[in-house]
């Protein structure tokens, strides 16, 4: 299967899943979808056969309300059956909106709040160095206001980890409005490259330019800078706030599934 | 304590590989010794304490047993979250050590105390909470709880504490530990306070009450059984903490008196639910606090 199909299915089973529980932030699972199948594709090592495997790569996606996405692409890549995913969101259902690392295979962090889920992957990282792992954070954009991203910035890069990798899907749109009203951030991977990251900038919805930025020679922490389109794929969603928080009806559920045959 | 607890965790490390130290940039003359035995397995974070724990979580989540060092308003509750989340509800088995238990920092001022922590800490799911009475205690619940699941606090006061258990003591976290027998009262007391309650019943002694001292020095999981059968011998209870009012050990005796629904007879000596505004020592802070004087036992019934 090629990454734009995997890509696709990812897409067909989000919608799937927020329409049927009503979820809100299909805009920001949809952004991640290229990220994740990128990584999960093509660049962790990963097992799902084996997803407790010591010398396996860790990711964690730290902007976990688009846990949707992350649920898609595992079942994409057989981490659980795809029935599994009529559990999201839902009334005795098994997979939560944010994520618990307690809950389904191949989720290795639980997370929700923003902010928490660099330093972790930088700790996961330290342990790696010695037993030959790579450690990965997916952070939204609007995320990087939280100081305590900076705070794990400025050590990994005096670590030296250049097993440590941070891809920030860059759509623009936060909680309440567009990331450069909120707080300006045109500038982001000049911010990561002045904390000390070998910072790289990428069309998030390019295979070609992420694994570009994904796979090049490194020596210490890598920043992908992956601009994407909140909402992508369903062209009356993208880059709209309101798909922050709405959940399709029934009417727009039909629609979104046909742009995505 | 302080120094203790360096000297049980070298000791941990030295025989366990899984053993990491991460500080916040605290430790000056505590943890030289562990970072110069132990380099590959110490780090100084910086001064950033959230990301810290972030850190330990995610060294835990991947085999390690990761001891976080700092003082205590700063490694509980400038990253509570990060406690809350990444270490609690992630299970990670990451052992945050703080030091400076109530007022031990005096004229540092309320930055630096700790009032509060007990309360906090006891709060998040799944976290055990030890409170060391002095060094044998920090050493035994260090050893003990030092593989347990999940994540744990520990609150030190200083350095020079003296023992006050004897030779030959049994120290089992959740279990508090009887220090001295008597019939008419029984004190409990939890973290830095063992020896003050010693010192009362001493007094006490002398005044022929006879009091039964008891250290609380886990905090949670708590003892109820002990505060249970207490209730139903009618035995007063005079609960002494270096710890605010609001959900410390008096709260917690309370709590497993009220679950009993038999009537109970128990006088707490806490701190005020205040931040101090005095500038003095430790001692002079807790003589103001009122920690010092044996309270008045009239209202407790004594036999």
């Amino acid at each position: 299967m090629s990454l734009e199909e995997a890509a696709r299915q990812a897409r067909r089973r989000v919608l799937d899943m927020v329409y049927r529980s009503g979820s809100s932030h299909v805009g920001a699972a949809l952004s991640l979808v290229e990220i994740l199948v990128a990584l999960y594709h093509a660049v962790l090592r990963a097992d799902p056969s084996r997803p407790d495997a010591p010398g396996r790569d860790r990711l964690i996606l730290s902007k976990a309300h688009g846990s949707a996405a992350l649920y898609a692409v595992l079942a994409g890549r057989g981490f659980f059956p795809e029935s599994r995913l009529l559990e999201y969101y839902s009334d005795g259902g098994s997979l939560p909106g944010h994520l618990d690392a307690a809950s389904a295979p191949g989720i290795e962090f639980s997370a929700g709040s923003l902010g928490h889920g660099l330093g972790a992957a930088l700790g996961m990282a330290v342990a790696g160095k010695k037993a030959g792992f790579g450690a990965f954070a997916v952070l939204g954009d609007g995320e990087c206001n939280e100081g305590s991203v900076w705070e794990a910035a400025m050590l990994a890069s005096h670590l030296g980890l250049d097993n440590l990798t941070v891809v920030i899907d860059c759509n623009k749109i936060q909680s309440f409005g567009r990331t450069e009203e909120v707080i300006d951030q045109r500038n982001l991977a000049g911010r990561w490259a002045s904390f000390g990251w070998d910072a790289r900038e990428a069309d998030g919805h390019s295979f070609e330019q992420l694994l570009g930025a994904l796979r090049a020679p490194r020596s210490g922490p890598r920043a992908v800078v992956a601009h994407t389109v909140k909402g992508r794929g369903i062209s009356f969603m993208e880059d709209r706030l309101e798909w922050h928080y709405k959940s399709p009806d029934e009417k727009q559920y039909r629609a979104a599934m046909e742009e995505l045959r | 304590m302080r120094g203790t607890f360096a000297r049980v965790l070298c000791e941990l490390a030295e025989s366990d590989e899984r053993v990491f130290l991460l500080t916040p940039d605290m430790g000056y003359s505590v943890l030289e010794g562990f970072a110069e035995r132990f380099p590959g397995r110490f780090i100084n974070t910086g001064i950033a304490e959230q990301n810290t724990v972030s850190v330990a979580a995610g060294l835990a989540l991947c085999g390690r047993i990761v001891y976080v060092y700092s003082i205590i308003p700063f490694v509980t509750m400038r990253c509570y979250e990060q406690v809350r989340l990444d270490l609690a509800y992630n299970g990670a088995r990451v052992r945050l050590v703080g030091i400076g238990a109530g007022l031990t920092y005096g004229s540092l001022g309320p930055s630096h105390h700790a009032y509060e922590d007990i309360a906090l800490m006891r709060a998040v799911p799944g976290m055990r909470v030890l409170c060391p009475g002095d060094p044998f205690e920090v050493e035994q619940l260090m050893r003990q709880c030092h593989e347990s699941d999940g994540p744990a606090y520990m609150r030190l006061g200083k350095n020079g504490e003296p023992r006050v258990h004897p030779d030959g003591a049994r120290i089992r976290p959740g279990t508090a530990a009887r220090v001295r027998s008597g019939s008419d009262l029984a004190i409990i007391t939890t973290s830095n306070m063992l020896e003050q309650g010693a010192q009362w019943a001493e007094r006490w002694k002398k005044e022929g009450i006879g009091a039964a001292l008891y250290s609380m020095h886990t905090m949670k999981p708590f003892d109820e059984r002990l505060v249970e059968r207490l209730v139903r011998d009618g035995v007063p209870v005079v609960t002494l903490e270096e710890h605010s009012a609001v959900g410390g050990l008096g709260s917690c005796v309370a709590e497993a008196a009220a679950r009993t629904g038999l009537p109970a007879r128990i006088k707490s000596v806490s701190l005020r639910d205040e931040f101090s505004h005095l500038v003095g020592g430790h001692e002079y802070q807790r003589r103001e606090a009122g920690l010092l004087e044996p309270p008045d036992l009239g209202g407790l019934g004594l036999r």
